[in-house]
């Protein structure tokens, strides 16, 4: 069950990767809506940047022990 | 035969009087629904215009100001509030339904207010009957962090009080409408505005409160406080640049705390500072399709994001327990597996996944940024969708149902919740479904014509990939993305902190006014001991063996008569020598 999910999974990243090139923006407002497999870049670098900002910014700053406020 | 429509705000205030002489349970359960209904028969009979008018010193107070923009409030309001009662309905205090139905009702009279004092009482009343759904919780922290949420909010109310009255004392208008953005009034009203949508820095009553207050309450917090302030920004200041700014930064600000947040109802609560913003920026776009985008976002998120509090409320009510750390590895799938496909209908939805209703309302506000030509903030709000995803969709359920726990997990005992609630999360999920799926039910309620087709194939796929390519970053850092035992610092550092520090300073001002009270006292206490034989003390001096007496006895001290001639004598005697040798 779970390999088959998994495999379904990178299946439709596959698959809507591929239709991406087949379903075009006609009337792109920025020069980056052109590219067609652009929201798949962009879902995974933003993902990962957002994620080590926010974990850098919470390690060196953000995050206090639980009883921080000693309430 | 029509019969003249009465404000809906005012039922539900009429119906919380009303349920406090009910004395059956199942009366009192069956008003709560009816109100809403009534409300909802009201609404659907309110012609477009302004009436329900009151004269007022030399002010004319409007109650009803009816059009498109408040109308599509008024509808969402007024559902929500249904659904958040039929989640609530197995409450036995009828104190929480009470403060949830004045609330509702003042938010109601805050969206229909057709003048700025009108719409001020409204927006205090909301502020004040709304904490009591935090401190129902009756635990230490809900109390202090009510009083906090209300601190603020009261501090909002004066604000905006002091800006309504400089800019009625200017131009001489009470109307609410369109106000023009230049002046001490209108910024100082802005303010207010804003510190109720929750725009950081002055964000942090909401992560604050929300996720302290009951189970039930939170759920009707969610819709209406930020929401009602989305409506009258969006009323107020349409078009003003600041805002674009401060919501594209609010929606990633949210995103950034909510990675790290362990508390699930205060990770939604980030979640939903970071979809205000959304709003916020359309607001501040200003052109029809931003405010169109605006006002269907708002109508979207008040369903989802019940419905993701609901999800959340429900596991806390099961398993008294509302942190990952505490909830990952229990296996709580097996348990509450309903609640976790309920949850996931929002999740889709708050993530903008087609065919869920996000998706038909957030897209319309990134396609204005865009038609706008505003590329950084067609960007910013393109990763907040990344960030949405991640956390609701993805972090928050994996590690609530499923995660591996970090310690010995002890078993613990859960079961689905009540009946009321899995209903009222089934219809809240059925709304969200059916409004992602047909759109135009939305849309030709919006203030403005609706240009916009969500469901264009390089969209529907587009999303997809976001979607997809998110979870496979996910799925390859699952491990790191567990959160801590830990909580973030806040805007509300500085009050706290802040507040810490001057009470500080305020016991050491007491501990000198002590001290020196203290000394003072032991000077006054001498001077009283010298002045009760002030004799004794003065002998002493000379002669160490004086005897003492308590009091001064003036024949114990009374010298002998001689040295009195003798001193006069003397006097006298030198007065001659001066006097004759002249």
């Amino acid at each position: 069950m779970l390999k088959f999910l998994k495999v379904l999974f990178f299946l439709s990243i596959i698959i809507s990767c591929i239709l991406g090139f087949y379903f075009r923006n006609e009337h792109p407002h920025f020069i980056w809506q052109k590219i067609p497999v652009f929201d798949a870049i962009f879902g995974f670098v933003g993902c990962a940047v957002v994620i080590v900002i926010a974990k850098t910014l919470g390690h060196i700053w953000l995050q206090k022990e639980e009883d921080y406020y000693d309430d | 035969m029509t019969i003249d429509p009465i404000h809906p705000g005012i039922i539900f205030i009429l119906g919380a009087i009303l349920l406090q002489f009910l004395k059956f349970r199942t009366l009192k359960q069956l008003l709560v629904l009816i109100i809403p209904a009534v409300a909802f028969g009201m609404l659907l009979q309110m012609p477009e215009g302004s009436y329900w008018t009151y004269d007022f010193l030399t002010y004319k107070l409007v109650l009803g100001r009816v059009d498109r923009l408040s109308m599509v409030f008024g509808y969402i309001f007024i559902i929500i509030a249904f659904l958040g009662m039929v989640y609530a309905i197995h409450i036995k205090e009828s104190g929480q339904h009470v403060a949830a139905l004045i609330y509702i009702g003042a938010t109601l009279g805050v969206t229909f207010a057709g003048d700025l004092f009108t719409l001020f009482v409204f927006w205090e009343l909301m502020a004040i009957s709304s904490v009591f759904l935090v401190w129902y919780s009756k635990t230490d922290r809900a109390l202090k962090a009510g009083f906090r949420y209300l601190m603020v909010h009261l501090f909002g109310g004066c604000v905006l009080l002091a800006g309504i009255i400089i800019y009625v004392s200017e131009t001489g208008s009470t109307s609410f409408t369109q106000i023009e953005f230049n002046g001490l009034g209108p910024v100082l009203i802005l303010v207010g505005f804003i510190l109720n949508a929750a725009v950081p820095p002055l964000n942090a009553w909401l992560p604050d409160a929300y996720p302290e207050g009951t189970v039930t309450g939170s759920v009707i917090m969610t819709a209406f406080t930020t929401k009602s302030a989305v409506y009258v920004l969006a009323r107020a200041f349409p078009g003003v640049e600041l805002l674009v700014w401060l919501g594209a930064i609010m929606a990633l600000y949210g995103i950034v705390f909510a990675i790290i947040e362990n508390d699930i109802r205060r990770l939604l609560a980030y979640h939903i500072i970071s979809q205000v913003g959304y709003m916020v920026c359309g607001v501040g776009i200003g052109t029809e399709m931003a405010i169109n985008g605006a006002t269907a976002h708002a109508f979207c998120h008040i369903l989802y994001k019940a419905l993701l509090f609901m999800g959340a409320g429900a596991v806390l009510y099961v398993t008294g327990r509302s942190k990952v750390t505490d909830l990952e590895g229990r296996g709580l799938y097996k348990k509450m597996p309903i609640t976790l496909i309920l949850y996931m209908i929002g999740a889709f939805s708050i993530s903008g996944v087609p065919l869920f209703n996000g998706f038909i309302s957030k897209s319309m506000i990134g396609a204005a940024a865009g038609a706008d030509h505003r590329p950084i903030i067609e960007i910013m709000l393109h990763l907040a969708s990344v960030g949405t995803f991640l956390s609701v969709g993805l972090k928050l359920p994996w590690g609530t149902w499923f995660g591996k726990s970090k310690g010995p997990a002890e078993q613990i005992e859960a079961k689905e919740p009540p009946f009321n609630m899995i209903l009222a999360m089934s219809l809240t999920g059925f709304l969200c479904i059916l409004t992602g799926c047909m759109p135009s039910l939305i849309y030709n309620i919006l203030p403005f014509p609706v240009h916009f087709h969500p469901y264009a194939g390089y969209h529907v796929i587009g999303m997809c990939q976001l979607i997809l390519l998110t979870g496979l970053v996910f799925y390859l850092v699952v491990n790191k993305l567990t959160p801590h035992a830990t909580r973030s610092l806040d805007t509300d550092w500085f009050y706290r902190k802040g507040a810490d520090l001057v009470m500080k300073f305020c016991y050491g001002i007491s501990d000198f006014r002590t001290y020196i009270q203290g000394k003072t006292t032991k000077l006054i206490d001498g001077l009283i001991k010298l002045s009760e034989n002030p004799g004794y003390y003065s002998r002493s001096i000379i002669n160490k063996n004086e005897k003492k007496l308590d009091v001064f006895d003036p024949d114990f001290y009374r010298q002998p008569v001689g040295i009195g001639v003798m001193i006069s004598l003397v006097i006298f005697s030198l007065y001659c020598i001066i006097f004759l040798s002249k």
